[in-house]
């Protein structure tokens, strides 16, 4: 059973519906992920012992990342003379619009999301896995050593831990026999995923945190190491929409952790009252608060600690326990 | 480290950092906001070095220990006769007292070689100038830095009590 957009069922003309909708996910897609970057900010800031940003917008730094992105707009577009201009200039765009195209299917309510897709989740996965490609175009493009370097390390970092992230969420799809967001969503009514599937949820957290490149698994942009992989040759604008492409799939990819293990919209129980986008917004927030956590605590792993991690402990461990669960399944 | 001790502490390792992170994080922050409130400094502080023109003999003695030569002293004599009569009595008075704090290095050897105590530190450290001429502070402005100076701070239990302080 396919749910309905509370979109339409406002607006029945499919046009303006569609409007609506793409004005509402881009318009999310710009907000969050500056909050998340905010948030960002200053829990590093606090872990450190510090403040953080205190002066933009006068209340806590609030505006800071508004200034950045002014200041971004500001600065030279620098293309390197040896660049390849088209794949060069493509690069961010290809990079960012897989995370709104996943923001499409993600269900911050029973009815509050853009298209419920009956095979939402495969689609999740799919676009999750897009999004590298432009940090290879990227890498490529900028005929720059350490671009390349860093970019070639991003696809293998991509490809070992896609697998445990999409057995990860095989397990889900197995337990609620559905691959929509909202069926899955739906399914956790009783007991949230993350309490059978606790293992799985571990793996998935580590495998989408290595997949959004971020620290500890932060190796393609290594900056002692390779100054900032991929994206060392860019500059402003194009330099901040893959800063966006970073922090809007930490969102993403909170969300879909979210959606598929911590209940996505359903209330914490009593607290029914709380409107449902409301406690998805919360999770997404806790989730980036761990990953944010995470940066702040442990050092960055080597390339081949990082590689051995993923091929030699998660894709056996999650293949075992889908083989655990299956035989568990038949069996009950 | 053996590999089974490495093995043995990594889980708990990792939990005890998140609770390093976490406890730092609910602990309030050391940042001092430094425009909006004033760093807190302590009575040592080489901030500025100020003059006490009034205990300055001209004896030069900082000019010429200055590793940087960037004390400028201006001096001439004046002799008047005593109102009961006698010997013609002389000062040296002092006309020009000026540091370049672009060259000095915060060394302290005036402060510490005056024998007259005419030379402080004092902890003020704003005076930062678009020009570099005006870095040399002429002795007005020393003297307007005696003002924010410090008292020294208490002696250490069991510190040597100073000779000036003994007699």
């Amino acid at each position: 059973m396919i749910a309905q957009s509370f979109v339409d069922d406002w607006v029945p003309a499919f046009w303006l519906a569609l409007l609506l909708k793409t004005v509402l996910v881009v318009g999310f897609f710009l907000v969050v992920p500056l909050m998340v970057g905010y948030m960002e900010h200053k829990v590093l800031a606090h872990m450190q012992a510090r403040l953080g940003p205190m002066e933009a917008g006068v209340f806590h730094g609030w505006a800071q990342l508004v200034a950045d992105g002014v200041k971004f707009i500001q600065k030279e577009d620098v293309v390197p003379t040896a660049a390849d201009r088209t794949v060069f200039s493509l690069a961010p765009g290809v990079a960012l619009i897989p995370y709104i195209a996943t923001l499409v299917v993600l269900p911050f309510g029973a009815t509050v999301f853009a298209i419920d897709l009956d095979v939402g989740i495969f689609f999740v996965m799919a676009m999750a896995s897009v999004g590298v490609i432009g940090v290879l175009m990227a890498g490529w493009s900028s005929a720059n050593k350490f671009s390349l370097i860093g970019a070639l390390r991003a696809a293998a970092q991509l490809i070992a831990y896609e697998l445990p992230l999409v057995l990860a969420a095989a397990a889900v799809v197995m337990l609620a026999g559905t691959m929509s967001l909202v069926g899955i969503v739906e399914a956790q009514r009783d007991l949230w995923y993350v309490v059978p599937l606790l293992p799985m949820f571990v793996v998935f957290l580590i495998a989408s945190v290595a997949e959004l490149t971020r620290p500890p698994f932060d190796m393609p942009v290594a900056d002692s190491e390779i100054i900032f992989g991929a994206y060392t040759e860019y500059t402003g604008l194009k330099f901040a929409f893959f800063l966006l492409a970073e922090y809007g799939g930490i969102v993403v990819m909170s969300g879909v952790m979210a959606t598929l293990f911590l209940g996505g919209y359903l209330p914490l129980p009593g607290m029914s009252a709380i409107p449902a986008p409301l406690f998805m917004m919360g999770k997404i927030f806790a989730l980036s608060f761990f990953i944010v956590w995470l940066r702040a605590t442990y050092p960055r792993l080597r390339e081949d600690q990082l590689q051995r991690f993923a091929w030699v402990g998660l894709v056996p461990f999650t293949l075992l326990f889908i083989l655990l669960l299956s035989v568990a399944k038949v069996m009950f | 480290m053996t590999e089974a001790q490495f093995t043995r502490g990594i889980g708990l390792g990792l939990l005890k950092g998140l609770g390093v992170t976490l406890k730092t994080m609910l602990r309030p922050a050391v940042t001092v906001q430094y425009p909006h409130v004033k760093p807190d400094l302590p009575a040592r502080t080489r901030g500025v070095i100020a003059l006490k023109q009034e205990n300055c003999t001209v004896c030069y003695k900082c000019a010429r220990e200055c590793p940087d030569w960037c004390i400028y002293i201006d001096a001439h004599k004046e002799s008047h006769e005593p109102a009961g009569g006698g010997r013609a009595r002389s000062a040296k008075i002092l006309d020009r007292f000026a540091i370049d704090f672009a060259l000095c290095m915060y060394c302290g050897i005036c402060v510490e070689v005056c024998p007259f105590d005419a030379l402080f530190w004092s902890p003020e450290f704003e005076y930062a100038e678009y020009d570099i001429d005006e870095m040399t502070h002429e002795m007005d402005r020393l003297e307007s830095w005696t003002y924010s100076v410090l008292p020294p701070p208490p002696l250490e239990d069991g510190a040597e009590v100073p000779e000036e302080a003994a007699s």
